[in-house]
């Protein structure tokens, strides 16, 4: 078994609650900070730790701590992205849902080392009861002192309050977050400024992943260098895995960095290995944005090493081979799948979620999409491959926020790795038609043949 | 109101506006499930705030609904692993169960059916929302057995 740090206690009966949650050891993280550390000593440990951002970037956390401006009578503010909405990924919401005090009680030393003295958690919209656990458990918290002002008599005042979204994958990006959390529509901000320099209404802000907050937890408690001699290089620490599709197990697995992909698939402990005992064919690895690669990429690496679950392993070979962690989104596909189909459900899902602000991603999503429609319909021809190429090249890397990288990788990737399936969708054309879903989804009547 | 005030005061002075969000969403619950012009420029009023700053927010979020929707919506994933495990099944039956397409309301008022992008229950996919509970591990089956009883109890969505 692999060492828990976050979901130790989550079978606990009750450890959803603060009285439970306190009886296990929580807030003793905050405790310790305010008792008996500086903020900088927090920062420190959070950099030795080697923490890195868990909501899919994996930028070092402690750096991104460290570049909060700190001028003199500005407020500074900690937002935490609870905005899980990358296909794939539910590992805030089974967090949030189950031990909502290690959020709150990681935003509240995190915003100590930070001074902050007050903090948001943005949630998307859509996990409403999962807003309403955390506003019941911010209640007990500040009931118990353990918010509001003068914490455990350290003159540390600190509010927290939960922001609640309305539906839009991009509110993700943590700049179109703060514009959501400031009333307005989700389109990303320019960079620089970064929010550390000029964030929520201006100020010096730090947006982190949920996860992440809750990682800083064990990272005070037992200390950075502790927390980094778990897993492997500069993959730090445990990462919380969401694993879903043709598994036998689905769900969140808390896994120590390093795991063999193969062990995390077939392993009792883990996924339990594929659905009806099927071959393993694809696997997107972290999320709807990353790279998809077929079974034997997965598994091991172009040079033949066996692939780990770290940010190093799966993005060994780049692009041309490898993948990325990512936000630990794992959706496996076996035999039965078809990565085209699959295809057509991002590049719907990346159109629905442009903002529409930079013109390669806004135009651009919806080609592919049309395209992918068009080929799955039975009329696509082979130059719309190498068109499908040529827009997400387009795409890539020209627009204001990442959602544009996002939504050409998945295109390429399934390119690069599976051309000959997009071969036969064409070559076949009409005998493979299956456009019913494409029909119901779009409330048409679906065409007699 | 009081819950509004409440909202309002969770924000430094002069940043009333992100209170923009949470107060639509009491908007909609209030108001039968959909955001009218009228509520609003009401909203607007709240926050002595433009109806255009309103508008714009409502129609960038895909939670708010612009047109009235039936007593209880129902929202069906559509992305990735739940189509890997047979969202579109759900879709087609329930269409064929309530004889309306995807984006329609029963002739009697009682349900709309939409589709959604991913809504984080990968792990437990099927699934669809109505209002704000979630119904994973769908079945048919089990669909039929919710559809039966939503339809007997004439439900409501809750939004708030």
């Amino acid at each position: 078994m692999g060492k828990k740090l976050l979901l130790e206690h989550i079978d606990v009966p009750g450890i959803n609650t603060l009285s439970v949650y306190r009886q296990k050891g929580g807030y003793a993280s905050v405790e310790k900070a305010l008792k008996t550390m500086t903020p900088e000593a927090v920062v420190e440990e959070v950099k030795v730790s080697g923490l890195r951002g868990r909501g899919g970037a994996g930028f070092p956390t402690g750096m991104k701590w460290s570049f909060l401006a700190k001028p003199e009578g500005v407020p500074r503010y900690l937002v935490c992205n609870a905005d899980e909405s990358e296909p794939g990924t539910f590992k805030d919401r089974y967090l949030m849902e189950k031990l909502p005090h290690l959020l709150i009680e990681g935003m509240i030393t995190a915003s100590y080392a930070l001074g902050a003295r007050t903090s948001y958690i943005y949630i998307r919209g859509e996990y409403f009861y999962v807003a309403q656990i955390l506003e019941k458990a911010i209640a007990e918290a500040y009931e118990q002192g353990l918010l509001g002002k003068n914490i455990f008599n350290s003159g540390f005042d600190h509010d927290c309050y939960v922001q609640v979204g309305a539906g839009a994958y991009i509110c993700g990006e943590e700049t179109a977050l703060l514009e959501s959390l400031e009333g307005k529509r989700g389109n990303p901000r320019i960079k620089p400024p970064f929010p550390a320099i000029a964030g929520l209404y201006g100020c010096p802000t730090v947006v982190n992943n949920v996860e992440t907050i809750a990682a800083v937890v064990p990272i005070v408690n037992q200390g950075g260098a502790a927390y980094a001699a778990i897993g492997v290089g500069k993959s730090t620490g445990t990462k919380l895995i969401s694993a879903s599709g043709h598994i036998k197990k689905p769900g969140v697995y808390e896994i120590e960095l390093g795991v063999p992909v193969e062990e995390f698939i077939y392993s009792d402990e883990y996924c339990g290995g594929i659905i009806n005992d099927r071959k393993l064919k694809a696997v997107v690895a972290g999320g709807s944005s990353v790279p998809i690669l077929p079974a034997d990429l997965i598994l091991k690496t172009a040079a033949g090493e066996p692939r780990l679950m770290s940010y190093e392993s799966l993005a060994d070979g780049g692009f041309a081979s490898g993948t990325m962690l990512g936000s630990g989104g794992f959706i496996v596909m076996d035999e039965t799948a078809s990565v085209v189909k699959n295809l057509y459900t991002f590049t719907r899902f990346y159109h629905h979620e442009s903002c529409g602000q930079c013109s390669p991603c806004r135009e651009g999503t919806g080609w592919m999409e049309k395209i992918m429609h068009k080929i799955l319909d039975g009329d696509g021809t082979m130059s719309d491959i190498d068109l499908l190429w040529d827009i997400q090249a387009k795409i890539e890397g020209k627009t204001i926020c990442p959602l544009g990288d996002a939504a050409a990788w998945p295109v390429a990737s399934a390119i690069r790795h599976f051309r000959s399936e997009f071969e036969e969708y064409i070559r076949k054309g009409h005998s493979i038609k299956d456009v019913k879903h494409y029909y119901s989804t779009k409330g048409i009547p679906e065409p007699a043949y | 109101m009081a819950t509004v005030q409440r909202i309002i005061k969770r924000y430094p002075e002069g940043r009333e506006k992100s209170a923009l969000i949470p107060i639509l969403h009491i908007a909609q619950a209030e108001f039968d499930g959909w955001l009218s012009p009228a509520t609003m420029d009401y909203v607007a009023s709240i926050l002595n705030i433009q109806s255009i700053e309103v508008y714009e927010v409502a129609s960038f979020y895909s939670m708010f609904n612009l047109n009235p929707v039936g007593k209880c919506l129902i929202e069906v994933c559509r992305t990735s692993s739940c189509w890997l495990m047979g969202a579109e099944d759900v879709v087609r039956h329930i269409e064929k169960k309530l004889n309306i397409h995807v984006g329609e309301t029963t002739a009697d008022g009682q349900f709309t059916l939409k589709t959604v992008e991913c809504l984080g229950s990968c792990g437990t996919a099927p699934m669809m929302q109505v209002g704000h509970e979630y119904h994973e591990n769908l079945t048919l089956d089990k669909v039929d057995e919710l559809l039966n009883q939503w339809k007997a109890e004439g439900k409501r969505s809750r939004y708030c």
